[in-house]
């Protein structure tokens, strides 16, 4: 009955359905064998990333629960608890842009508030093709409409995040979203079923047919033919979400539940096997009292339903009218579907009689392992070797005018409008980010704060990853990802608590692929570890490639800090004419991996920035005492672009307020002008400028050398010009007015002929 | 005082206006269930922000069968102020308590941005204690607020002096390129003829604390305060 041919359909190799075979002692039927495909996906067993991610830092004093949960939560004071995770929803946005991220900002809601947390922001890590390639902006506007059209709904507000545009991704975007959400520490909810005969019920939108199979889409390739996979993806109801988000709120608040869960990847499948395997019990259910949105539906095809905005919850034993009365209250029928039984089964039944009986261990515990054979990849050496010198021969490095005066000032306006870098307002606009009132640090100025009612303190969160860094250098990639996102973070003021990551990679049954993925989680570990910041959760996306080109391996990571007063937050711009502007950190004219490089020379080459994560952390924890302090004015990393690019956006936004610095150039190159653009374009890592009124300088610049942190007074705010001298040059002296269209305009002009 | 928030099941800025009724002003605020027909002595009604109903049919289309409606219509009858923002104002158009209705906005995308609002009518409960011409900067937050009446009705909104605010650009000017959504005459806010019904666009409960980076949405509070004749406890 089970022939090759439905093994491939489901995602199984041959000595995975032997494997299952054995366990079961028995062929499986096709209801089982459908479970078994899900539940042993890689997306839901991470067979080939799990014994990578063991090795990953997740404890804490701060840590109150870890990954294998719902999402992590770590303490914030006040007994109160941050519950967090970012999750990808990649394959379905490239096949459906509008619901496969609608659907992937639900996902990542449900995941928070089914901890027992009500969700109050949201971030997302976004990568496309070029903005100029076919087919981009497309998929932009379909994503950023979807994440708006599903976040504006539900009233949780969009706060920050990041967007990269790389020819890498054109055949496979990346689409991740983050959420993060209050609770009492006291009354987190866990995802567990227990108590021999409780009521299990199903709550929420009634199962269809779409999204069978949804996980094990997300397990593999791309090819010519996805498009046909479309009723693969699901279609979010924001509203729906909403009434399941308050209700499941309001029924946590009485104490009537045992546990609960969201049903996600593979539906009724997973929740039930995992809320059985974690309470070390079992689940039966009758897929006839399933409420159903199509006729005729097979036991198959409802347990393997992606239908979205679905919980499953057991209730305690005499508690069940006060569950089903809430539910009721806002128009939601909790119907009772089984119950929890002791024999450690999942048990599906269809009108009473047997339909698939599978042992929850051999879904979970039992899922294949693998520890799949890795290689560096052939491309890698030659792409990390960079002559610097060479570079002299391209017409355009660096200066692309012979004037002494301004010589760089066009290339630092191009870097201005490169899409990566240039504002993303058109993109944040769309989301509402102001709703629930918590805002203090608005999208676009550095890492997004939110205040916390109640108390004194607000929660920063970041989320960062470079795919070309981690493209040349997958371990020091990761590594950098992770200090950039704590330390912008850090440059808000907050105190880097904790992170969650998801690791975007290819397909993992091939060498390199697993190669990269096994450096990146050793180099986020490294950095995680030295920087304080374990991981409490997440998700792994492999099989990002279309047609055999694999993405740029893409670990992104989410960082969320505590500050204790959230009136001192700090943001990105210059607040006033006449204070002192400060570099912390080192620059070294690195230009491996850098925008400079593939925007001016057209490489991808080189080794991405050093990083000494010592003298990161000491910088991160400079960073949070003077902010405590109140001694810093603003404070902005430096990351893409370089120095130049993070003078310039200290300028924008502010009503106009220029600045005056002096650097020294680079010595990485003979050329001179080289030199200067290595200087000004280089990205550095741990670097931070800072601007400080002029009676705090001598006190910032005795904390930072206490702190062991580089610091150099480098210039100050003023006037209406951005004027950089290198080495005694004068290499930029823009007006901030046209740097600043050059950068707030670049991304609207490709829509500009769509807008009405 | 007291502020009766009503509550749909899809609003969500309704925790924000009560945290500013409660928080910033001091004063008692309560929470209006939908399905419940009390406005539990509310002295000041407000109809939050949100999508009440999912609004997949229409903004506020569905909201003004809900129970809830009933007293505030009555309430608005016998002059009681209501404020309808953002969601709130769209149900007050559904629900025939203010004249107009709303479309998607030019451009066709949703826009979340500050904006500023010129203070046209000083005689309403939700503007006795501003100056005409005053121009606020306060948020939007919407994708259907694209103001549209018939030239008819328009007329009589003007004629009758129910504009109660209008996009402008910083200094008050009434500017194309100021009016982030497209509507009629830069309508952002309106008020019944009675004038004691005031919906708008703008959300001025986000913008009532230094903090959150704006308190130009005070003065909408501070008025029906003093409207009220309460004394502000703050």
């Amino acid at each position: 009955m089970i022939d090759s041919q439905a093994l491939e359909r489901h995602g199984l190799k041959p000595d995975e359905y032997e494997r299952i075979v054995r366990f079961m002692g028995r062929e499986p039927n096709l209801t089982e064998l459908g479970i078994f495909s899900v539940m042993w996906s890689e997306h839901c067993s991470y067979k080939s990333s799990r014994v990578h991610l063991k090795t990953l830092p997740t404890d804490g004093p701060q840590v109150l629960q870890g990954p294998g949960e719902n999402a992590g939560a770590v303490d914030i004071g006040d007994v109160l608890a941050a519950v967090f995770k970012i999750e990808s929803h990649n394959h379905p946005s490239f096949i459906e842009p509008y619901q496969g991220a609608a659907t992937g900002v639900g996902g990542i809601i449900r995941d928070i508030f089914t901890m027992g947390a009500r969700p109050i922001a949201l971030l997302n890590s976004l990568r496309f093709g070029a903005l100029d390639a076919p087919g981009t902006r497309r998929l932009l506007e379909g994503v950023v409409a979807g994440i708006a059209g599903y976040g504006n709904s539900i009233g949780i507000p969009t706060v920050g995040g990041e967007i990269a545009f790389e020819p890498s991704y054109a055949g496979n975007p990346l689409v991740n979203v983050f959420c993060l959400g209050i609770a009492r520490a006291s009354d987190i909810v866990k995802g567990v079923a227990s108590g021999v005969g409780n009521s299990v019920y199903y709550v929420g939108a009634k199962t269809g047919r779409d999204g069978i199979h949804g996980a094990t889409m997300a397990s593999a390739e791309f090819d010519e033919k996805s498009a046909e996979k479309r009723p693969a993806v699901q279609v979010g109801d924001p509203f729906m979400e909403k009434l399941l988000l308050e209700a499941c709120l309001e029924v946590m608040q009485t104490d009537a539940l045992v546990g609960i869960q969201d049903m996600g990847a593979a539906g009724l499948t997973c929740s039930t096997t995992e809320m059985g395997s974690r309470g070390g019990a079992g689940v039966e259910l009758d897929v006839a009292l399933v409420p159903q949105r199509e006729t005729g539906m097979t036991p198959y095809e409802i347990m393997l339903s992606e239908s979205q905005e679905r919980m499953l919850l057991v209730a305690k034993p005499g508690r069940e009218h006060e569950v089903e009365r809430i539910f009721e209250k806002w128009d939601l029928h909790a119907v009772r579907i089984g119950r929890v039984t002791d024999d450690g089964m999942l048990r599906v039944k269809e009108n009473g009689k047997v339909v698939a009986e599978i042992p929850n261990r051999a879904l979970t515990d039992e899922a294949p392992l693998y520890r799949r054979p890795m290689t560096e990849p052939p491309y890698l050496r030659e792409a990390q070797a960079l002559d610097v010198d060479a570079l002299e021969k391209n017409p355009y490095f660096g200066a692309k005018s012979d004037a002494a005066e301004n010589a760089h000032g066009p290339v630092l306006l191009a870097l201005l409008a490169s899409p990566t870098i240039a504002s993303k307002r058109w993109v944040y606009r769309q989301y509402d980010h102001m709703v629930r009132t918590n805002t203090i640090n608005l999208p676009g100025m550095g890492a997004g704060v939110v205040r916390i009612k109640g108390t004194d303190r607000a929660l920063a969160m970041s989320v960062d990853g470079n795919g070309r860094y981690c493209y040349l250098d997958p371990y020091r990639g990761a590594m950098l990802a992770v200090a950039e996102a704590a330390r912008n973070v850090a440059c808000s003021g907050a105190r880097p608590l904790a992170a969650t990551n998801c690791l975007n990679f290819g397909n993992p049954e091939r060498p390199a692929i697993m190669w990269q993925f096994a450096k990146a989680v050793e180099g986020m570990g490294a950095a995680c570890r030295a920087l304080d910041v374990p991981i409490t959760g997440g998700n792994v996306s492999l099989y990002n490639e279309t047609d055999g080109n694999a993405v740029y391996p893409t670990p992104t990571i989410g960082v969320v800090g505590l500050l204790e007063h959230a009136d001192r937050v700090v943001g990105r711009r210059f607040q006033e004419s006449g204070d002192a502007i400060i570099l912390l950190g080192e620059g070294l004219g690195e230009l491996g991996g850098s925008e400079y490089l593939k925007m001016v020379h057209d490489l991808v080459r080189g080794l991405p920035p050093a990083l000494d994560l010592n003298a990161e952390r000491a910088l991160q924890q400079l960073l949070v005492a003077l902010a405590g302090e109140r001694l810093m004015r603003s404070a902005h990393d430096c990351s893409e672009g370089g120095l130049a690019v993070a003078l310039a956006e200290c300028c924008f936004e502010t009503v106009g307020v220029g600045a005056e610095v002096s650097i020294g150039a680079a010595a990485v190159a003979h050329d001179a002008r080289l030199n200067r653009a290595a200087a000004l374009f280089g990205e550095s890592a741990s670097r931070v400028v800072i601007s400080v009124v002029p009676a705090d300088v001598t006190r910032v610049l005795e904390q930072a050398s206490a702190a062991g942190v580089p610091a150099r007074l480098i210039g100050q705010t003023g006037g209406n010009r951005l004027r950089i001298a290198v080495g005694g040059e004068m290499a930029v002296d823009t007006a901030v007015t046209e740097a600043e269209r050059a950068w707030s305009t670049a991304i609207e002009q490709y829509f500009a002929k769509r807008v009405a | 005082m007291k502020f009766g928030i009503v509550v749909f099941p899809g609003s969500n800025c309704d925790e924000d206006a009560f945290h500013a009724a409660k928080e910033v002003f001091g004063q008692e605020a309560e929470y209006l269930w939908h399905k419940d027909a009390d406005l539990k002595g509310a002295d000041v009604v407000i109809l939050p922000g949100g999508f009440a109903h999912g609004d997949y049919l229409r903004t506020g289309a569905m909201a003004r069968f809900s129970p809830i409606m009933n007293p505030v219509r009555a309430f608005a009858e016998r002059g009681g102020p209501v404020l309808g923002i953002c969601n709130g104002f769209q149900i007050l158009l559904e629900a025939g308590l203010l004249p107009g209705a709303m479309l998607r906005n030019k451009g066709l995308q949703y826009r979340c941005e500050h904006v500023h609002i010129r203070v046209e009518q000083t005689d309403t409960p939700f503007t006795s204690g501003a100056s005409a011409g005053t121009v606020l900067r306060i948020p939007i937050g919407h994708g259907e607020g694209n103001y549209f009446a018939p030239p008819d009705v328009l007329q009589q909104l003007e004629a009758s002096r129910q504009v109660v605010f209008r996009y402008t650009d910083a200094q008050g000017r009434i500017d194309e390129a100021a009016n982030p959504n497209g509507s009629v005459n830069a309508i952002a806010g309106i008020c019944s003829q009675q004038r004691n019904v005031v919906g708008m666009m703008p959300h001025p409960e986000r913008a009532c604390e230094a903090l959150l980076g704006g308190v130009d949405g005070c003065a909408i509070f501070a008025s029906v305060l003093r409207w009220v004749g309460s004394p502000l406890k703050v």
